[in-house]
């Protein structure tokens, strides 16, 4: 099964591009008031950067509450980071930032919503990742 | 031809000014309670970023300007009194023409905040230019930005939405200025450090490059707001004024490039540039990208010297993953990620 979990903000830019990707996902809730999201199978984690300066606070509040959680943390196996180059090095930081906390790879960067060429490489980037990760288990 | 200084005439020319336009009505703000949270979430990451070009060592840079030819020089110039004007216009007349508009009064006040900002970075040039060059060559400078025609007209278009009557219009041109048209000249700046040259310069023009992306993604974000409360038809005809208002600022953009890059052969690169640039600048908006890929393949070390952890080296999906080896999550305590 290949599963996702994202994270947008009221811009709704990830959200956007989750869409035009048109797989599976779980958003990761907003505000603390709402009911906690759970992963129960493997994910890859989507989450924006919008943000520059020295990297303090480049996660956002919501996607480490969430990853919080070692049930949630235990299940991640990559990241998929989403920003602005104009960011320099504070380009999708976020994702750099979870990727070292849990080992896992930075599977790909893009910009705003991303263009229809970062749509693709990650579709296809996805399946190859997941079969790859299927072939790991089973050898 | 008469070429007049397209900010101080529309404050000047009373045909042409325009009553100055000021919200109706204040009531003292409550930051308190907040209703777009956005609002919030941009003020702290403006106050954050916040920085003064004093900061940034420009004379270490006094060398490096020595050894460019005097035709690189002059580029160098004219392309920073260019920018000059642009941040001029935004933190004079963008970024205020904007407040009126605002829909929460703490947009109002982030405003505020990119006005000063803007007028920041118009200084930090003059701050650039007393460092490395003389004062004959800055009047020179700025005499060209009066006198060439396509950074005048770029001015006027903008201008001329500005003091029109359309608040999503007007958002429309702030974020254009914001996302697209400072890129002819921050090119520039980006390619002299790919080649190791005026670097503290390039590192004073990437804290502009960062601030006008939050701006960008700002005044982006409140169009989008505010075109959900408009009319399917008004939306659509706001989209084609987009469009047809990108054509022209892209039109003047090219012959901006060739006028300033012909002579040192980088017109070509800087174009892929814009084009990049125009495609974020419509994502800002809400657009999907109009330049395919074939015209955005940015020159990999002008791309690293805005962002180093940009380039191919960095997308595992199309670069050699199969040999990746995946770790697995470790163990981490909650304390790792209070940051």
């Amino acid at each position: 099964m290949t599963n996702l979990v994202y994270f947008s903000s009221v811009s709704g830019n990830t959200q956007r591009f989750m869409e035009k990707l048109g797989r599976p996902a779980d958003r990761i809730p907003l505000y603390a008031r709402d009911e906690p999201l759970h992963a129960d199978e493997p994910f890859v984690l989507v989450v924006p950067t919008y943000g520059g300066g020295d990297g303090n606070g480049a996660v956002p509040k919501q996607v480490i509450r969430f990853l919080n959680d070692p049930a949630n943390r235990a299940l991640i196996r990559g990241v998929i980071g989403a920003g602005n180059t104009n960011f320099g090095t504070g380009y999708c930081l976020a994702g750099d930032i979870i990727a070292a906390k849990c080992a896992v790879p930075h599977l790909y960067r893009f910009e705003v919503f991303g263009t229809p060429d970062d749509v693709r490489a990650v579709d296809e980037g996805l399946d190859a990742f997941w079969q790859a990760q299927r072939q790991r288990l089973t050898a | 031809m008469t070429l007049t200084d397209p900010v101080n005439s529309a404050k000047n020319d009373p045909a042409h000014a325009g009553k100055i336009k000021l919200v109706d009505h204040v009531n003292a703000i409550n930051w308190n309670k907040i209703q777009d949270d956005k609002d919030l979430e941009v003020w702290n990451r403006l106050v954050n970023n916040f920085w003064l070009p004093e900061k940034v060592p420009l004379s270490n840079d006094i060398q490096s300007w020595n050894t460019l030819t005097p035709e690189e020089q002059q580029l160098t110039m004219r392309v920073f009194t260019g920018l000059t004007l642009l941040d001029t216009i935004q933190g004079t007349v963008g970024a205020v023409s904007l407040i009126p508009d605002s829909l929460t009064p703490h947009e109002e006040a982030v405003y505020t905040n990119i006005a000063f900002m803007e007028s920041v970075h118009a200084k930090s040039y003059s701050s650039i230019f007393s460092t490395l060059c003389s004062t004959k060559e800055i009047d020179d400078a700025f005499r060209w930005s009066v006198e060439n025609e396509n950074l005048q007209k770029k001015a006027s278009i903008v201008m001329e939405y500005y003091r029109g009557d359309s608040p999503l219009k007007r958002k429309v041109a702030s974020t254009l200025l914001e996302s697209f048209l400072f890129y002819s000249g921050f090119y520039l700046p980006m390619y002299w450090s790919s080649r190791a040259k005026l670097t503290n310069t390039a590192d004073l023009i990437r804290l502009i490059i960062r601030d006008e992306a939050v701006h960008g993604y700002y005044i982006g974000y409140k169009f989008q707001r505010g075109l959900e409360l408009v009319s399917e038809a008004e939306r659509e005809d706001i989209k084609d004024y987009t469009f047809s208002l990108l054509y022209e600022l892209y039109d003047n953009e090219v012959q901006y490039t060739q006028d300033l890059y012909d002579g040192v052969g980088l017109t070509e690169d800087v174009k892929k540039f814009l084009h990049y640039n125009a495609n974020k600048a419509l994502m800002n908006l809400g657009y999907e990208p109009m330049f395919p890929k074939s015209v955005t393949d940015v020159n990999p070390a002008i791309l690293s010297a805005l962002s180093p952890n940009a380039d191919e080296n960095h997308d595992f999906f199309s670069g050699s993953g199969s040999s990746y080896v995946i770790g697995k999550a470790v163990n981490t305590e909650d304390e790792d990620w209070d940051f």
